[in-house]
């Protein structure tokens, strides 16, 4: 599996190199050898370490702040410790959402989890959306264009974290609402998003995705005893924009399990082999052409025998 | 040779108290799609962020396309294969075809949220060839285009000659009548093309149906998380498809008080038993090849569903129609074609919403009863289409022959 994952990356070095090279338009040079985007290593990125999170709900003060088009809510609202009660999810009220998990280790301290879009590096919603809605930016953005969406929700099925949300409260003009990384006012200047500058605690760093998983791994080794030894994201369906850190298992923080294999490994290579130059489906039509000919001569000199 | 010298329009009565029940359903149904246009799919569905695909997509499109697939396994025994026998089943599948995928248009536009952009799939500036979705989304429209292409040398005979505008539209009358006698003319030598055209097309949207919930692989219950699924889908399109055929054939001839077609229809019946134990075969291998038998008695929904849909609506109706007395047999016939329906109607339901188990659902999803009342109201308004076509067109076999 390693090995392979290796391959695949170094193939897909290549070929992002050579596409650089050639000075192919960026949105080519995103494309790796089934397709799926792998913007690079500069890529922006976030680590979450939620050993140090107090649960104060003030990055989702923040980001409803910076997103008009949530409903509106004064910060009063964001005090509310009663939440924790349930489990919530993102919706299309809220970008991220803050829960609250026992802590096995340490029943008196409870763990807060900061959740969002993930930003996967080859996100299974932009490999399904039939229009090109949902795009990747270089910068590590997984972006949502509501012009392009014509609403089929296949992109809902295709998350593997079961992020993207939908306005089905709305008639006319539904649209599908997730965390875009604070990508137009912030990110695409190089500004943190304003979930991450929000927070009091300093839980999470902005920065390029490799320096993330440097600092990660030296988090790990100097404090073993502090957290699992797993930086959630770095690997999981290969490879997401935010990381995670935490001291209980990620699957009793409802971090779904997930393999290193992109979400769309399936259907991609699928789908390709059955497009290969248009020959799969050119094959298939000259091959019945080809019995119908085949069929009907020998239908017409078997009837000329019997005449004669 | 052409099925011209065959068919003929029914020239019966239209309403019967059949009719007006399929009427009212329809009524009802188009009520509640009103309801879903103006309030949205949030007050009409029970669908939801962790279920965005339920029975519009179930039934509507993906049993929709399945059950549709007639129109192109008939078309490939007829002509690519040349069996004549059968020539009077093509056009009653093209027009089951040709209704079967406008609806399966018109109900997807009820369920898209923006469905007024139904159409950017076919700007080059959206495409995007990733997406299993995309594809689908081109070939049910290309396929489309060539099934109403395929459906105008029946309206031209319909009306070539008989083109009889009343007053001052009088004057008309010549050119549409030579526009139908050239369409024909041109069609007719074209034709070839167009039906290679469709049963490719169908191969590859039918089976990239199967591929669609394979983007998210770990939301799907390990029996139907099969990498063959596109296989499953078409192995099962073309066997339901002749099955539809068989189903179509007895029910419009007791709708018309006929005698069945069973000249044509126990030969036909012959085939399914290959078709079926084909898919059956590569099913079975394919559980067994990734050892996901041990998931059949885990008591969880999809497995109840594998052995319904499966086991008693697959294996079934196949072990019924090795029999050859069943397949003499209308009734006996009609009971195996229509649990294989049934069989893939529920596998299509199962694939998109049953065995589909989402992260941090709460509760599982249950159509609401605008969204049973829609889908019924769909079927019900395809099957007075079809018997209003096939009243005034020439699609089903002349009786006196």
């Amino acid at each position: 599996m390693q090995g392979s994952r290796r391959e695949f990356l170094k193939q897909v070095g290549v070929i992002a190199g050579l596409a650089i090279c050639s000075k192919a338009s960026p949105a080519r040079a995103e494309r790796g050898p089934t397709g799926v985007s792998i913007a690079g290593e500069d890529q922006y990125g976030v680590l979450v370490d939620t050993t140090r999170c107090v649960g104060c709900r003030r990055c989702e003060n923040a980001c409803n702040e910076i997103n008009p088009d949530l409903p509106r809510r004064d910060s009063a609202f964001f005090k509310d410790q009663t939440v924790f009660e349930h489990r919530r999810r993102m919706d299309d009220s809220a970008y991220t959402v803050v829960n609250r998990f026992c802590n096995s280790r340490e029943p008196s301290k409870p763990v807060f989890v900061k959740f969002q879009c993930m930003h996967c590096r080859n996100a299974a919603c932009v490999s399904a959306c039939i229009v090109g809605a949902l795009t990747r930016d270089r910068n590590g953005a997984v972006r949502y264009d509501p012009w392009k969406c014509i609403g089929c929700r296949y992109c809902m099925v295709a998350c593997p974290f079961q992020v993207p949300g939908y306005e089905y409260g709305n008639a006319f003009t539904p649209q599908v609402r997730k965390c875009h990384f604070c990508h137009q006012v912030r990110l695409s200047k190089g500004v943190p998003p304003a979930c991450v500058q929000a927070c009091p605690m300093e839980v999470m760093t902005f920065g390029k995705r490799s320096a993330l998983l440097d600092m990660a791994r030296d988090r790990l080794h100097a404090h073993p005893d502090r957290y699992v030894p797993h930086v959630y994201g770095e690997d999981e369906v290969g490879g997401t924009a935010w990381l995670y850190l935490a001291s209980i298992s990620f699957q009793s923080l409802d971090f779904p399990k997930l393999g290193y294999q992109p979400a769309p490994g399936y259907t991609e290579p699928i789908q390709h082999a059955v497009f290969k130059w248009f020959l799969p489906p050119i094959g298939v039509f000259a091959a019945l052409g080809g019995i119908w000919w085949y069929l009907s001569t020998r239908g017409k000199l078997s009837q000329e025998e019997s005449d004669t | 040779m052409s099925a011209s010298e065959q068919a003929a329009p029914m020239d019966r009565k239209f309403f019967t108290t059949g009719a007006w029940i399929l009427t009212v359903l329809m009524l009802t149904g188009l009520g509640f799609g009103l309801y879903r246009m103006l309030f949205g799919l949030g007050a009409a569905t029970n669908l939801s962020n962790q279920y965005p695909m339920g029975l519009w997509i179930g039934v509507d499109v993906a049993t929709g396309v399945a059950l549709a697939a007639g129109g192109f396994t008939s078309s490939a025994l007829v002509y690519v294969f040349q069996r004549e026998h059968f020539r009077a089943l093509v056009r009653p599948a093209l027009l089951t075809a040709v209704l079967g995928y406008t609806f399966v248009a018109i109900g997807l536009l009820f369920d898209l949220g923006r469905w007024y952009n139904v159409w950017h799939p076919m700007l080059p500036s959206m495409w995007q060839g990733n997406s299993v979705l995309f594809e689908v989304g081109m070939c049910v429209m290309c396929y489309l285009t060539v099934l109403y292409l395929e459906f105008i040398p029946i309206v031209c005979e319909r009306f070539v000659g008989r083109v009889h505008l009343p007053c001052k539209l009088s004057l008309l009358n010549k050119p549409i009548d030579m526009l139908f006698r050239f369409l024909n003319l041109v069609l007719g030598k074209v034709m070839f093309i167009f039906i290679l055209a469709g049963i490719t097309l169908s191969c590859l949207h039918q089976s990239s149906l199967g591929t669609m919930m394979l983007i998210a692989p770990y939301k799907i219950h390990p029996l139907y998380a099969s990498s063959l699924s596109p296989v499953f889908f078409l192995a099962s399109a073309v066997a339901v498809g002749l099955a539809m055929i068989v189903f179509e054939s007895i029910l419009s001839s007791r709708g018309f008080d006929r005698k069945p077609e069973m000249h044509m229809l126990t030969p036909l019946a012959r085939i399914l038993p290959f078709l079926l134990g084909l898919y059956i075969a590569l099913k079975l291998g394919d559980m067994f090849h990734r050892g996901t038998q041990v998931f059949l008695f885990d008591g969880t929904a999809p497995a109840v569903m594998f052995w319904i849909e499966f086991g008693a609506l697959t294996i079934v109706p196949f072990l019924m129609l090795l029999s050859d007395d069943i397949r003499k047999s209308p009734r006996g016939l009609l009971l195996a074609a229509t649990m294989y329906i049934a069989g893939v109607l529920l596998n299509r339901c199962t694939v998109f919403f049953i065995a589909y188990k989402p992260l941090y659902s709460e509760k599982q999803y249950l159509p609401a009863v605008s969204e049973f009342a829609l889908t019924v109201g769909l079927v019900c308004t395809i099957a007075l289409a079809y018997r209003l076509i096939v009243t005034y067109f020439p699609v089903l076999p002349r009786h006196d022959i």
